[in-house]
């Protein structure tokens, strides 16, 4: 069917005008909330077109009733010149419209292979089997069939999304945040993938909130606010902060990282070693994170982050207590009120419950993670919750709204301000952007940065590698449940990161031009701070750096900065990438657009941790 | 072909409704169905419904001091409601922390054997005060410690509480069964498998004269003011709403599944035991291989009837023991069989689920499409 519509289009329009997929004067209305305005857009064969918009834009309805799940009220769309009704998601892939949604839709006690025979009904197993092979290899989408779907991870499903679409082979695609899972790496696989399509006369509508990508992909873009479509714009020659001015009416907040104090350890994980219930288990993850600093843990989905968040979180107890200490305390043994009363905050990475509880009023939800503190009145906690939306900027027209009803972004401001609000002096937190708007993540990343920025810990799980970019001084990398070693973020680069994403070393490439920048660093922090060098602080000389005694340093590789411990821990990998090599001319590759401002410069070189920390206001290099 | 599809906000008024919608359509199926059994659907509602409280009318003409035994009826429906809110609510607590306690009946038996214990073997001259209080703790624990074992189980072996919580039913069952008949059996009671008559100091007193009504009616109005305390007022009640509605935010908040477990079979099976043994000091007042103790499954009725809240599941209580008093008393004047109770409240709670389910889904007519 879809291959006729596709032929007469052929044979009576011209083909070079009609576009492929048109919607025309699109509306739609839920009760008195008009979600879709009069929305019109076109996409050709071979044009990647992007839809922008923050959460609650319109985005979703509008792609809903492109794949026959909901109709217009009025409108109609076109298919080749000529007019179509999609009547239901069969409808839609018969017409030749393929949806990778965002939300995943697999049956979970089923096997990869089943779930994707269930969308192929006419093909015989093996012959799907053979194609998954095929289009795994291809495009760089690596699941095994035979594994139950609720055993993967959210990346793997999200992969079997992918590959379910094209198994169908589809004229025009809609993918709705597609990368959000992949590392760099597959991302960059994926775009060629989807450049390939293109070429080959695929037409793609596709969805993201993050703009590089579609400065990168896109030929084309729409963008919808409050329902209506605001304007369109050639991504490729329109800036970053202007597509997002358009996205949310006015600019986004810019991420300021100025300003830092980073002191002494706080949290402190020791030979984390966690067997899985379910999903990966971790193996000796050894990590610290400090007083007025963003840690960062990458990895790609599914590689031990749920583990990890859970027995960060308290939600599984860790074999020895020791494991984690929070201020010398052992914790391991101690579940999440206890830990929370030591003033840890957590925000999983499942908004709706996990996090929160989408049939509870928003001042229920409050509860969930409060009552460790402190019981409130009914009417004291709905103050509390108010508060909490003016402050983090949660919007919802009811008066205390049920969870399940606000916008991702919107829920996931509260999630994070309930546990910002009560001033944490560790926060953990687990993919704070997953699936929200640009505006949105702007503000949280904000937010996570102040908390840093007065002497806060925090921790943040997340597999946007933008995200550990901008917001983290420090990162590491979780791979099949065992943790990098901890570099500075300034070190890092994609590449780097993807490199360590999918388990590979590189320290053996990296390592000149890690120990290298360390030197300029210091450098310049002394330059920079030797105004205020207080008493009790040693002079830090390029010659000191060099000598390869000051291996605990913090250096650009840290290693868990316990000197009671550290020898243990030692790898030979960590103590040859952080010997400093001969000095050689530095050659910096240019490594990200927002460079960290933060400077870390600590008392004691020789014992650093177990000196007072002495704290050196940061300086904006 | 129809399909179910969720609603994106069921009405809050519509799931109190249903309880309403449920018995009217129960009423109307079941005179329905005495018309088809050839008796009159009139005089049915009558005997059903209005019989219980004609004597209320009565009472309110008769001058203070004629007035003695005219509210028997009335009081009884009462007396029947006392066991089924006790159970009832213990059951909604366990209900909403997703938790299914379906073995009432048998924590039922095990709090009246516990409270047959002590009264059977207290000294005879002992207070009413102390012995009466002693029965129905003991009665509590009994429940309670039964309770326990599908609870154990669930935590240690994941073993489904469903099953084990009902196959205990049988055991309790018989268990009493084996007591009247062996250990504690009247040696005065001419073979018949029973114990002998509990002690006056512990039988409850009545509450108003010329019925059966009992101080129990008063016990049940405290416990269930404290539990509607700690269901809206505390975390614990709290705990057991996050672990019903979502277990991985329960985990998160800190709220240990373990403890949630044996605390919400603590409490259902304490009622339930407490039920019991209120039973067996009040109305019976010995101890019978027969104990009523169905009421451990038509509280499941009266629970989701009751929208598992305390103020629901006291009317609930009083709606299904209606059905009781009704039942029988439609045995005696109309001849209808006893079973015809049961399927009442069989099509109460088929039709209250049924409704439960339009509220959550609306229908969907789709037609069949040829491949």
């Amino acid at each position: 069917m879809g291959q006729n519509a596709g032929g007469k289009g052929g044979v009576t329009g011209s083909h070079g005008d009609a576009p492929l997929f048109e919607a025309r004067g699109i509306s739609k209305s839920f009760g008195d909330v008009a979600a879709n305005k009069n929305i019109s857009l076109k996409v050709h064969s071979g044009e990647i077109l992007a839809l922008l918009g923050e959460n609650g834009a319109g985005k979703s309805t509008f792609v809903k009733m492109t794949d026959g799940v909901l109709r217009p009220d009025s409108g109609a769309f076109f298919w080749n010149g000529k007019q179509i009704t999609i009547k239901s998601p069969a409808a839609a892939k018969r017409i030749g419209i393929g949806m990778i949604f965002q939300h995943f839709s697999s049956f979970e006690a089923l096997t990869v292979l089943e779930n994707l025979a269930l969308a192929l009904p006419q093909r015989s197993l093996r012959a799907i089997r053979r194609d998954v092979a095929e289009v795994s290899e291809r495009y760089g989408l690596s699941i095994n069939p035979k594994r139950r779907v609720e055993r993967l991870s959210a990346g793997e499903k999200q992969r079997v999304e992918i590959v379910r679409a094209l198994l169908q082979k589809p004229k025009l695609l809609i993918l709705d945040e597609p990368t959000s899972v992949l590392t760099p790496q597959e991302a960059d696989g994926l775009f060629a993938t989807l450049d390939s399509l293109a070429a080959d006369g695929m037409a793609m509508i596709y969805i993201s909130h993050r703009l590089n990508e579609i400065k990168e992909l896109c030929d084309s873009a729409t963008i919808l606010r409050h329902g209506e479509v605001v304007g369109s714009c050639d991504p490729r020659s329109t800036s970053v902060p202007e597509i997002a001015e358009m996205m949310i009416g006015k600019t986004a907040d810019p991420i300021d990282r100025a300003g830092a104090y980073v002191g002494g350890p706080r949290l402190v994980v020791d030979n984390l070693s966690v067997p899985a219930k379910e999903g990966v288990s971790l193996k000796k993850i050894s990590f610290s994170a400090r007083r007025g600093e963003i840690m960062g843990i990458a990895g790609i989905a599914g590689e031990g982050q749920d583990t990890l968040f859970a027995a960060l979180s308290g939600e599984r107890r860790t074999p020895k207590a020791k494991s984690i200490k929070i201020d010398d305390q052992p914790i391991g043994a101690m579940g999440p009120t206890s830990r929370r009363r030591k003033g840890i905050a957590f925000a999983p990475e499942q908004r709706l419950g996990h996090a929160a509880i989408a049939d509870f009023s928003l001042s229920d939800n409050l509860r969930l993670t409060r009552h460790a503190m402190r019981e409130f009145s009914n009417r004291k906690r709905r103050a509390q919750s108010l508060k909490i939306r003016e402050d983090y900027d949660v919007r919802s027209s009811a008066n205390d709204p049920k969870a399940g009803t606000l916008s991702g972004g919107n829920l996931q401001k509260f999630v994070i301000g309930r546990e910002l609000d009560r001033q944490p002096d560790v926060f953990i937190v687990a993919q704070p952007t997953w699936g929200v708007d640009a505006g949105a993540a702007s503000s949280i990343r904000n937010k996570l940065l102040s908390v840093a920025e007065r002497g806060g810990t925090v921790v943040v799980i997340s597999q946007d590698l933008d995200e550990i970019f901008q917001i983290a001084d420090r990162v590491a990398v979780l791979h099949r449940g065992e943790l990098s070693l901890t570099h500075l973020v300034d070190d890092m680069t994609p590449d780097k990161i993807g490199m360590l994403m999918s388990g590979e070393d590189i320290n053996s490439v990296s390592k000149d031009a890690i120990a290298q920048n360390f030197t300029r660093k210091r450098a310049t922090r002394i330059t920079e701070t030797q105004e205020e060098t207080s008493p009790a602080e040693t002079r830090i000389t390029d010659e000191q750096v060099k000598d390869p005694t000051q291996r605990e340093a913090p250096a650009s590789v840290v290693q868990t900065p316990q000197p009671a411990i550290s020898p243990v821990i030692t790898s030979s990998s960590m103590t040859s990438s952080i010997t400093p090599p001969p000095s050689k001319p530095a050659s910096q590759p240019s490594q990200k657009s927002t460079p960290a401002r933060r400077i870390f410069v600590s008392g004691n070189v020789s014992t650093p941790w177990t000196a007072p920390e002495i704290i050196q206001k940061g300086t904006v290099l | 072909m129809i399909s179910l599809e969720k609603r994106l906000a069921p009405s809050t008024s519509a799931s109190i409704l249903s309880p309403i919608i449920a018995i009217t359509l129960t009423i109307i199926c079941g005179l329905l169905m005495i018309q088809a059994a050839g008796k009159s659907p009139s005089e049915a509602f009558d005997v059903y419904f209005l019989f219980p409280f004609n004597d209320i009318n009565t009472y309110l003409k008769t001058a203070p001091e004629d007035r003695g035994g005219l509210l028997y009826q009335p009081a009884e429906v009462l007396v029947k409601a006392i066991p089924l809110a006790l159970i009832g609510i213990g059951l909604a607590i366990a209900f909403r922390a997703g938790l299914f306690n379906i073995g009432a009946p048998g924590q039922y038996i095990l709090g009246a054997i516990f409270a047959g214990g002590v009264a059977l073997h207290v000294p005879e001259d002992l207070s009413r005060f102390i012995v009466l209080p002693l029965c129905l703790i003991a009665g509590a624990l009994g429940g309670l410690l039964w309770a326990l074992i599908p609870a154990f189980l669930r935590v240690r072996t994941g073993a489904n509480e469903i099953l084990t919580s009902l196959m205990l039913t049988y055991v309790a069952a018989l268990l009493l069964d084996w007591i009247v008949r062996g250990p504690w059996k009247d040696p005065a009671g001419f073979g018949f498998p029973q114990t002998p008559d509990f002690p006056e100091s512990a039988i409850m007193p009545i509450m108003l004269e010329g019925t059966r009504l009992h101080w129990g009616l008063a016990l049940v109005l405290i416990i269930f003011a404290v539990l509607w305390f700690i269901l809206s007022r505390t975390v614990t009640g709290f705990r057991f709403t996050v672990t019903g509605l979502a277990p991985k935010a329960a985990h998160f908040a800190g709220f240990n599944q373990r403890g949630t477990v044996y605390l919400v079979f603590l409490i259902s099976g304490a009622l339930a035991g407490l039920a019991g043994a209120i039973e067996a000091t009040s109305t019976i007042g010995q101890l019978q291989p027969e104990i009523s103790a169905e009421y451990g499954f038509a509280a499941i009725i009266v629970a989701f009837l009751g929208r598992l809240h305390p103020v629901g599941i006291l009317l609930a209580a009083v709606v299904l023991a209606i059905t009781y008093i009704g039942g029988e008393n439609a045995q005696i004047s109309l001849g209808l069989p006893k079973n015809a109770t049961l399927v009442f409240q069989g099509m109460l709670l088929l039709f209250l689920l049924a409704c439960d389910a339009l509220i959550h889904y609306r229908l969907r007519w789709r037609t069949r499409r040829r491949a």
